[in-house]
């Protein structure tokens, strides 16, 4: 059995340490000690199963560890897709409507074409021009479709 | 005062080339998703919150009944009957009238270019929003990598993504720093959407409303009912809704309330009087009127009820994080073992240890920390949407979705307003015939977003927010309700009351009551000419200053209030007066067209005289 004696007890678990280098026989400078322990920091907390707020090395600040940062801003990908389909939406509108425009210029001559043909062609019927008939002399008769409302205007 | 003729039969060759909506649903979700914006979400439930909680109902109401449902009835009717934009529509009632018009033009003009600026704003939080983790949930580094960047560990991760990342504002208004590339790529794309959907007018605008005006109620119902199953929720609603009759004394709350279903209904700014120009002729405007100004003050309450709800979960954690705090110091200093006081028996293990060892109590500066503290903890405007839920949503359990949605709300809700806008600014140029005859529609309304896209890139300044407050304080106000004024003023005297009814019985089918003519020929007015005088005391009575970001400021976490310096006082009063003199101007310019023509009338009718023969 043996006895356990505390001397000198702190609140917290707590020790000096150096770093002998038993080559040269030396002892070696803080500065580099600390250097080696702020690379090495994630390895000896997890020796010991403590994190950075549990293990503290006095005048050692703790480094933290950035956000992972992707090449490409997330954002930016986004921002991408909808700018594209916004512009493409947009030359497609603008194409139809050129189209639809065109379309509309030359309907309007188009018609006017038919028109002079109807006028220019005299309607035969059994052999006998109509217009002829409905000049001569004698009664019109109503029941009969005039000329003109046989084409249904457009 | 010469009055104008009404557009008779004779005309109607001119009116089939005038637009028209597919079906009524599309100028009902059009005339809505304008009424209904961002203030809706950010203003209404502030006013409310400081305004005596249910209490506010009150004066909103009566406000709408008396002020809102006839201005808009007047706005929708003259629109449907004289079938013009804004300046269109005064021209016709009046040719001395015309500057009307041109004043809800400028007025469009201001606004369009701010308000898309915070759409540009919301568009890169939603952009954000895609990504695990959120942006604004953690703090960057500093250089050492040996801690957080000081501006963020003393204020709050989203304060710091919104002042510094978003915004990197500078800390005086003079100071205007350089253009935010991040934000002016986000405001071209929303510039391209907003061309996207008005590219034709209203063929497009009419089948973008079917998605953005319904969009926002979908989420705003996925919201409450995720809202209201978050803890805290029940507290926030109670607190910020019990009424507290007091505040009905003071009169700044009638004022606010006024002003408030003015600026919520969109009124004055030309873009009803269009939509509505697009309608048949017989088409019954006043239930269309009642009906819009209801769904509008009825998506408030629903909001209201949305914003509260996550109002009250965010005090909720707050207050649980002010309590950790304070138990992990009781537990440090008194030896306490580690989570044996909980939140629950907090007060009591504090009064006991107060009672027993007042002095090391006392020594260790506890917080006080109370719910209604953070409850009355109130915020409207970009504050609400971009620091208060942001922080809010962190906390939900996937983040990310609804971020997402909270966001993409707050954009199409501001797309439609901006339709609005933009058909009050459209509407007037195709009227006045301001483009040649060879330039087509599309071309026209891209140079107008075009020329808006480079006006606005002045917002994104570093100072951009500063000067954004000022155009929301100073541009729209005062010019709105001067608008809003002549409108009923010039419908119910100028126009005629009795010519009005006829046509509005022509019209709907039914004329209009005794309410109506009450309301617009005494009520209405009356009530604006008060809002007005009201409204510019209050702006001369504050001293005109600024709340800057300033890190290095004492109290740093607080704003620093700084006075404006005396040219951005001038471009205060320039804009709030500048637009208004369109209605003197134009009115003196037909005044002395008027008379060279009687001088040179005169100057002829001697010579016919002279002739003779007649």
């Amino acid at each position: 059995i043996f006895q356990v004696l505390l001397c000198n007890v702190t609140q917290r678990v707590s020790f000096w340490f150096v770093v002998t280098d038993p080559s040269k026989n030396r002892t070696l400078p803080a500065a580099e000690v600390q250097s080696a322990i702020r690379m090495n920091r994630n390895r000896i907390n997890n020796a010991f199963f403590l994190n950075d707020q549990t293990l503290e090395f006095l005048r050692i600040p703790s480094t933290l560890a950035p956000p992972t940062d992707p090449s490409v801003p997330i954002w930016i990908i986004i921002f991408g897709v909808i700018f594209s389909i916004t512009v493409v939406a947009t030359m497609l509108l603008i194409l139809s409507g050129i189209q639809e425009h065109r379309r509309k210029n030359k309907g309007p001559s188009e018609m006017e074409d038919t028109e002079d043909k109807r006028e220019n062609t005299v309607t035969i019927e059994n052999g006998i021009p109509c217009d002829p008939l409905n000049m001569k002399g004698g009664h019109i008769n109503d029941a009969f479709v005039t000329e003109d409302e046989r084409l249904t205007p457009l | 005062m010469a009055c104008a003729a009404g557009p008779d039969p004779a005309s109607d060759g001119v009116e089939d080339e005038r637009p028209r909506w597919d079906n009524k649903l599309q100028y009902l979700l059009s005339c809505v998703g304008f009424a209904v914006g961002l203030g809706n979400i950010w203003r209404f439930p502030y006013l409310c919150q400081t305004h005596g909680g249910g209490a506010f109902l009150v004066p909103y109401l009566v406000a709408l009944v008396f002020e809102g449902i006839p201005l808009f009835h007047v706005e929708l009717a003259i629109g449907q009957r004289l079938r013009r934009g804004s300046v269109g529509v005064w021209r016709a009632i009046s040719p001395y009238l015309g500057g009307v018009g041109l004043v809800c033009f400028t007025v469009s003009l201001l606004v369009s270019l701010y308000y898309n600026t915070v759409l540009a704003w919301v568009l890169w939080y939603l952009l954000n929003s895609f990504q695990h983790p959120l942006p604004w949930s953690t703090c960057p580094l500093d250089p050492n990598r040996t801690g957080l960047v000081p501006e963020c560990r003393d204020t709050s991760t989203v304060t710091y993504f919104w002042y510094r990342e978003t915004l990197n504002i500078t800390a005086d208004i003079s100071d205007s720093g350089t253009v935010q590339w991040r934000l002016l790529l986000c405001l071209a794309a929303s510039w391209a959407v907003v061309y996207l959907c008005i590219i034709r007018g209203i063929e497009t605008t009419g089948k973008a409303v079917y998605f953005t005006a319904l969009f926002p109620y979908l989420v705003l119902s996925v919201f409450l009912v995720r809202a209201l199953t978050l803890p805290g929720a029940t507290e926030g609603l109670l607190r910020l809704f019990t009424p507290d009759m007091q505040a009905l004394w003071n009169p700044r709350v009638w004022l606010d309330a006024a002003t408030q279903i003015f600026f919520s209904l969109s009124l004055g700014f030309g873009g009803h009087i269009a939509f509505a120009s697009y309608n048949p002729p017989r088409n019954d405007c006043e239930r269309d009127a009642v009906t819009i100004a209801l769904v509008n003050s009825v998506t408030s309450l629903y909001a209201a009820i949305v914003v509260f709800s996550i109002l009250g979960f965010k005090a909720a954690k707050d207050h649980g994080r002010c309590l950790d705090g304070n138990i992990l110091l009781l537990i440090n200093a008194f030896d306490l073992p580690d989570q044996s006081v909980s939140r629950d028996d907090y007060t009591a293990v504090l009064a006991h240890l107060n009672a027993t060892q007042p002095e090391r109590v006392a020594g260790l500066h506890l917080q006080a920390c109370h719910l209604e503290d953070f409850l009355d903890k109130s915020a409207s405007g970009s504050g609400l949407a971009f620091i208060v839920f942001a922080e809010a949503v962190l906390h939900m359990p996937g983040a990310q979705a609804w971020a997402a949605l909270f966001f993409g709300m707050l954009f199409s809700l501001g797309l439609t307003s901006m339709f609005g806008n933009m058909e009050g600014v459209v509407a007037p140029l195709f009227d006045l015939k301001a483009q040649p005859a060879w330039l087509p529609r599309e071309a026209l309304t891209g140079l107008v977003c075009l020329a808006c896209f480079l006006l606005a890139t002045g917002f994104m300044l570093q100072s951009g927010n500063y000067w954004l407050e000022i155009f929301d304080q100073y541009a729209a106000s005062l010019n709105l309700i001067f608008c809003a004024f002549f409108e009923v003023v010039g419908v119910a005297y100028v126009y005629g009351m009795k010519r009005f009814c006829d046509d509005i019985a022509r019209m709907t089918g039914r004329r209009p009551g005794l309410y109506w003519q009450v309301t617009w020929k005494v009520v209405s007015p009356l009530l604006l000419l008060t809002i007005f005088v009201a409204f510019l005391a209050l702006l001369a009575s504050r001293p005109p200053s600024y709340r800057a970001w300033n890190p290095q400021h004492e109290e740093f976490p607080s704003h620093q209030e700084k006075p404006h310096p005396g040219w951005v006082q001038a471009t205060c009063m320039l804009l709030s007066f500048l637009p208004s003199l369109w209605v003197p101007g134009v009115a003196l310019a037909q005044l002395l067209a008027q008379w060279t023509e009687a001088a040179a009338r005169t100057d002829r009718r001697p010579k016919l005289q002279g002739g003779g023969v007649r």
